[in-house]
């Protein structure tokens, strides 16, 4: 086991240096002097030029690579050109109300995807399994802004169930210690708080989990049938156990596969598609810090916030793979 | 006696099956497969719509009303004005000309790319194969929608822009397919045959390794145009994409944005036109994996 981890991680080297050459070059290709950026259009020629220099940029590429991966090395992210502030301490609360979103919506996902996808394999071609499926073809296929904009006229302009947008009551912020907001909330025992951030949260959640929610279920009712074809829950349905716990216990247990690739494939997805549901829901999310990143040409927080995003797919994808491993051993030795 | 006939009728018909050409046998697997033929007729209709936009759509893109702005859908105007008087109807219909041709082309343009790299990866093997495979794997640790993100920042936002990006990210999907694919069919005899005789690496590659590796590349080509489509009105949607104003779906639900309170039609039928467009190729993807290609069913 240990041994497979260590190959996995060995594995993760050239992709990540990969990554960080990619990253690095896409920043040096896009149009536009940083140096002119940093300073405004008013800077004389010899204050840009200056400035080309301490930041290094007259140098030539490879140099500038190698002092990138050793500032990177040390945890240096750079320093944002709005806010004159590290990357890596301004970077986290983004980072955090992604991860809080993500999570929620990973949370609906799976939930009711296995549910449905179980519901549906169990009474096969019922009118349930027919809408489960059906809802699920044009889950796969909804653009996710969209049904983010249609849910927020519905719910939140229409009925008012939800608020439009934001974290948080701004009236009532909340008292940040992780970013967290959930656990913030929970830990200052503020629990009014806590409903109301979780109220935040259901409409983004949902859009965003409706596609992995959607693949989820196909996958689980696909596998579930497969399983529940299997001698051994005819041995179990022979000895008269009862037909729900056949299904929980153990059709369930060799179901977790498919819906574990899901998850790992779903994770970059879910990091992309909240770039969308953050731009609409006015979420202050890492897609969010690097869309607006990328309009203001901050360059630093570009380079770094990608780079975040993609080391924490990979890393999720490594994770997923591991269990894997754990859940069913064969797959180690391929 | 009606035993023995029965029996040979369906003999008959078995042998009539297997001697069916491989695209007839498809067509019907096809054919049995009743979402499949939904797919299919949804994306005929957007194409025919597409092609016989001008004709179809009763106002200009551009035509403005300004005394009109903002109706609701009603017998004059099916799907209601924008903000600018414009008839969303026409607009949606020009539309599926924008969000088929990028979907299309993109995919063509990531489809040739990555089948030769993928193809040049699995017959070569070694070195080459690690790059390339190595290339991939790094293209597919970003999440796609911030890679096409990154590549319109360098080359500047528009829809031709966000057609390269999209062609861009789609590039490993395809290149590893096909390298799988060419693993397998490189150790056939009739590879090893072809080269036996003397047949070069050039002929060997595209007169029989690519022809056998087809399959995969059409039915992952279907599902393909699917997500091109929504990347291509997503990135219009946050303005990397087409400009306004140019009927693209995205695009014109993001100019829309500030009127979703007044005139929600006005981002309704957009966002609609792209669901169905999509619902129809990701059908159509499935039904011709199944009838195609029954081992890749899941």
């Amino acid at each position: 086991m240990l041994q497979y981890i260590i190959r996995r991680l060995l594995q993760l080297i050239p992709v990540l240096l990969g990554m960080t050459f990619i990253v690095f070059l896409i920043i040096r290709a896009i149009p536009g002097d940083p140096a002119i950026v940093i300073l405004g259009q008013q800077a004389t020629e010899e204050a840009v030029a200056a400035l080309r220099e301490t930041l290094g940029l007259n140098n030539p590429w490879y140099v500038q690579y190698f002092e990138y991966l050793k500032n990177l090395m040390t945890g240096d992210l750079g320093e944002s050109i709005r806010t004159r502030t590290a990357v890596n301490e301004e970077i986290w609360p983004y980072l955090a109300a992604t991860f809080e979103l993500s999570i929620f919506a990973m949370v609906i996902a799976v939930f009711i995807g296995v549910n449905a996808g179980i519901i549906s394999a169990w009474f096969r071609n019922s009118w349930f399994d027919y809408g489960a499926m059906i809802f699920a073809l044009i889950g796969v296929s909804v653009p996710i802004f969209w049904l983010g904009l249609m849910m927020q006229y519905q719910f939140s302009l229409q009925w008012d169930w939800f608020p439009t947008t934001g974290r948080e009551n701004v009236r009532d912020p909340v008292n940040a210690i992780t970013n967290l907001y959930i656990l913030d909330t929970i830990i200052q025992g503020r629990f009014d708080q806590t409903l109301n951030v979780l109220r935040h949260l259901v409409m983004p959640g949902v859009a965003l989990a409706t596609i992995p929610m959607a693949i989820i279920a196909r996958m689980t009712r696909s596998s579930m049938l497969e399983v529940m074809k299997s001698d051994y829950i005819r041995t179990a349905r022979a000895k008269g156990e009862k037909m729900f716990w056949i299904v929980y216990k153990h059709s369930l247990k060799n179901a977790v596969i498919p819906v574990l690739t899901v998850i790992g494939l779903q994770t970059g997805l879910l990091l992309g598609g909240a770039i969308l549901t953050e731009t609409i829901f006015g979420l202050p999310g890492i897609g969010r810090y690097i869309y607006e990143a990328i309009s203001s040409r901050d360059y630093p927080v570009i380079q770094s916030g990608i780079l975040v995003v993609a080391f924490i797919f990979v890393m999720i994808n490594l994770i997923v793979d591991v269990l894997y491993s754990i859940v069913d051993p064969r797959i180690r030795y391929n | 006696m009606a035993e023995p006939s029965k029996i040979s009728d369906e003999i008959k018909q078995e042998i009539h099956d297997e001697t069916l050409p491989p695209w007839k046998e498809a067509w019907r697997n096809f054919k049995k497969n009743k979402i499949a033929i939904v797919g299919l007729s949804i994306v005929s209709f957007f194409i025919l719509v597409a092609i016989f936009a001008p004709w179809i759509a009763p106002e200009g893109i551009n035509d403005q009303k300004l005394p009109e702005r903002l109706q609701s859908p009603s017998a004059e105007y099916w799907f209601g004005t924008d903000d600018f008087g414009r008839d969303i109807f026409s607009r949606v219909i020009h539309g599926a000309r924008i969000s088929l041709w990028v979907g299309f082309l993109a995919v063509v343009g990531s489809a040739i790319v990555g089948s030769t790299l993928g193809i040049v990866a699995g017959y070569y093997g070694r070195w080459v194969d690690t790059i390339i495979s190595r290339l991939f794997d790094i293209m597919l640790a970003f999440p796609s929608i911030l890679l096409a993100i990154a590549v319109v920042s360098i080359l500047g936002p528009s829809l031709q822009n966000a057609l390269i990006a999209i062609a861009i990210i789609n590039v490993p999907n395809f290149g590893r397919l096909i390298r799988s694919k060419v693993l397998s069919v490189k150790e056939e005899e009739y590879i090893m045959a072809a080269r036996a005789i003397g047949m070069s690496d050039f002929r060997i590659l595209f007169s029989h390794v690519l022809p056998n590796s087809m399959t995969p590349i059409i039915v992952q080509g279907s599902l393909a145009v699917a997500t091109a489509i929504i990347e291509a009105a997503a990135l219009g949607f946050l303005g990397l994409g087409a400009q306004p104003p140019q009927p693209e779906w995205g695009a014109m639900l993001s100019s829309s944005r500030e009127y979703l309170i007044q005139a929600p039609w006005t981002m309704f039928f957009p966002g609609l036109a792209i669901m169905l467009v999509v619902l129809g190729f990701n059908l159509l993807g499935d039904g011709l994996r199944d009838a195609l290609d029954p081992k890749m069913k899941t």
